[in-house]
């Protein structure tokens, strides 16, 4: 059934080579699904797993794919959806809204002219509200593709780290 | 004016965490030499003396917990660090990754050694990724080094150290989550028992301990001074590092000896409340801690005097909330975490945080009733007893705090 579903929905070979490379790195242990699927969703411009790489990772590992998509819809960090080139990650926990993450986020909503949720036209941009990261100390803060930027209070502040990906 | 100590945050900044001879240079290793030449007993017994207590959450006896699993019979054994630290307002485990990661890993293999087990992993949580290069480079190295793998330091014992990523589920860091998670499934929890102690990660014995836990016990080995135990009082006894933020001027993690008054953390070391607000609230151990006001200031910052004055030590997290916000909003921002972070899988958690957010979106809306109060009371105490795990059983800790500390916030009609 994978076998065949894999076959129904082929990936190029260029990612199929990238995404044995990260197979390889992690052993071809199916214990490690979740550091798989995190690395391979990084492969991704769309920094998500499409259902042609989950079944892809389910042959080659190989593991049940119903496994892959618990964890995929389990894990706040996994997607099976398309997101963006550079999802723009604000903590919504209590530190950052006490540090007024709100203004954080209308600055966001309008520099960028989309809302939570909403991809910007050229499918750069994403905004997604996430918990406490434990960049607490230099709240508000917001993580972009792993990184951490912090004390995002003022425009400027916003727009330079937006700079940075345009 | 308070110091902070050195103490399990000695080695900050002394030697570059990218490189084993730099570690060695500072008499990295020691404590592990030293530890293979004692009986793994001797070892809790170190632990259980200095009256070590888990710096995870539970504060459970750390000396007790590596006896018992020492004690538990299996060819094969395991040993987790718990890098999870999804508490909101915690951010100390980061702080000793970042800076001092061969302290870590050193405090694992002697922690292996202590309770017998031949793997070890590290479960860090996915937000921190950007520290995996930092520890993936470390136990390479000590690898390379015979620090970990076959017959270490020649004492015919073997460990080797798998790193492990969360990815994004606060429910994680509960041990049964946890393992699940190691073991490639969704992190949901399981009942208990079968124990960790004696089913755990692939149903083998396995010990949790936190990457705080661990960090302290290379120190501890190498105390000839007695500093440690020189340090707080009766079951307080050594240093604690607390992790400080919120409306204060200075955030940051701070290592204090036990007993420092609260006050003296928060106006000296974290430099008191920015722009001169008054305090509303203070939340100790995370979101699911409980929350106290300006009385908690001249209390000692120890396990039993919290305890006494109504909150607790928990993660080591001190959320400072000045007036600005208002106790009925800080409740709804914490209870969005839980509501975002229960896994449904039993029904106290989940549907007693649905019912417990519309309840308090009623007050803040001015429509709650008498009954809505003392449903939300009876919700906390149910979740508290009926949960399947800790995160349910302590969702609506802050909640029940706020009802003794501030019960003006739940007088019906309309409270702010
Ligand atoms: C929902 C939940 C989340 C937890 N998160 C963490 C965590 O992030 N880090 C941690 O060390 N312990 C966490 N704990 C506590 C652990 O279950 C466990 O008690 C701890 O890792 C044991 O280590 P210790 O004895 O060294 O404290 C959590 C517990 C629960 C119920
Ligand atoms: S208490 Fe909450 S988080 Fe824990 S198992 Fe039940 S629903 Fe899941
Ligand atoms: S509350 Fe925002 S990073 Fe912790």
């Amino acid at each position: 059934m994978t076998a065949e579903k894999a076959q129904a929905y082929p990936i190029g070979p260029e990612l199929a080579q990238k995404i044995d490379h990260v197979l390889d790195a992690h052993d071809h242990d199916a214990t490690q699904i979740v550091g798989v699927l995190l690395d391979v969703q990084d492969l991704i411009a769309e920094q998500y797993v499409p259902e042609s790489v989950a079944f892809y990772v389910a042959q080659k590992l190989p593991i049940k794919v119903s496994i892959i998509y618990d964890c995929l819809t389990f894990y706040a960090a996994l997607s099976d959806k398309p997101r963006a080139k550079f999802p723009i990650q604000i903590c919504r926990s209590v530190v950052c809204k006490v540090n007024d993450s709100d203004s954080l986020l209308e600055r966001l909503e309008k520099i960028l002219n989309i809302g939570v949720g909403d991809v910007t036209y050229d499918g750069r941009f994403t905004i997604e509200e996430v918990p406490c990261f434990g960049a607490c100390d230099i709240a508000p803060a917001v993580r972009i593709n792993g990184k951490v930027y912090g004390h995002l209070n003022t425009d400027e502040s916003v727009k330079e780290l937006l700079a940075q990906f345009i | 004016m308070t110091q902070e100590v050195r103490f399990i945050t000695k080695n900050f900044g002394k030697y570059d965490p990218m490189s084993i001879d730099s570690y060695l240079s500072i008499g990295g290793f020691e404590a592990l030499k030293r530890a293979v030449e004692m009986d793994g007993e001797d070892i809790a017994s170190v632990i259980a003396d200095a009256k070590v207590k888990g710096r995870g959450g539970a504060a459970y006896d750390m000396g007790r917990k590596w006896s018992q699993a020492r004690a538990v019979k299996g060819d094969h054994k395991l040993n987790i660090c718990n890098a999870d630290e999804g508490e909101p307002c915690t951010f100390k485990d980061r702080e000793l990754i970042k800076n001092d990661p061969f302290n870590l890993i050193e405090g694992m293999i002697i922690g292996g050694y202590t309770v017998k087990a031949q793997d070890g992993y590290i479960y860090m949580r996915e937000e921190y990724r950007h520290l995996r290069p930092l520890l993936l480079n470390a136990i390479k190295q000590c690898e390379e080094r015979g620090f970990l793998g076959h017959n270490i330091l020649g004492k015919g014992f073997d460990y080797h150290i798998h790193l492990y990523s969360g990815a994004g589920a606060y429910v994680c860091g509960e041990g049964t989550a946890l393992i699940r998670s190691i073991e490639g499934k969704a992190g949901r929890p399981r009942m208990k028992p079968p124990f960790i102690k004696v089913s755990g990660a692939f149903a083998l014995p396995t010990c949790v301990n936190n990457v705080e836990s661990f960090s302290i016990v290379p120190h501890l080995l190498m105390d000839d001074e007695h500093e440690y135990t020189s340090y707080g009082s009766g079951e307080s006894i050594g240093t604690k590092l607390v992790s400080v933020a919120g409306n204060v001027r200075n955030p940051g993690v701070f290592e204090v000896p036990f007993g420092t008054p609260v006050r003296d953390i928060i106006y000296d070391l974290a430099k008191g409340i920015n722009g001169g607000y008054g305090l509303r609230l203070i939340q100790f151990g995370g979101a699911s801690g409980k929350i106290t006001d300006k009385r908690i200031l001249d209390v000692p910052y120890t396990y039993d005097d919290l305890k006494a004055a109504g909150v607790t030590v928990g993660s080591g997290a001190i959320l400072v909330i000045d007036e600005r916000t208002s106790v009925l909003d800080f409740l709804r921002m914490t209870q969005d975490f839980f509501s975002h972070e229960s896994c449904g899988q039993c029904t106290p958690c989940r549907e007693g945080n649905r019912h417990a957010k519309i309840i308090l979106k009623k007050i803040a809306d001015g429509v709650a009733t008498e009954d809505d109060i003392k449903t939300l009371k009876k919700i906390g105490s149910i979740m508290t007893l009926a949960s399947l795990c800790g995160l349910g059983e302590t969702a609506q800790c802050a909640t029940l705090s706020a009802m003794e500390i501030f019960p003006e916030t739940f007088a019906v009609g309309g409270a702010k």
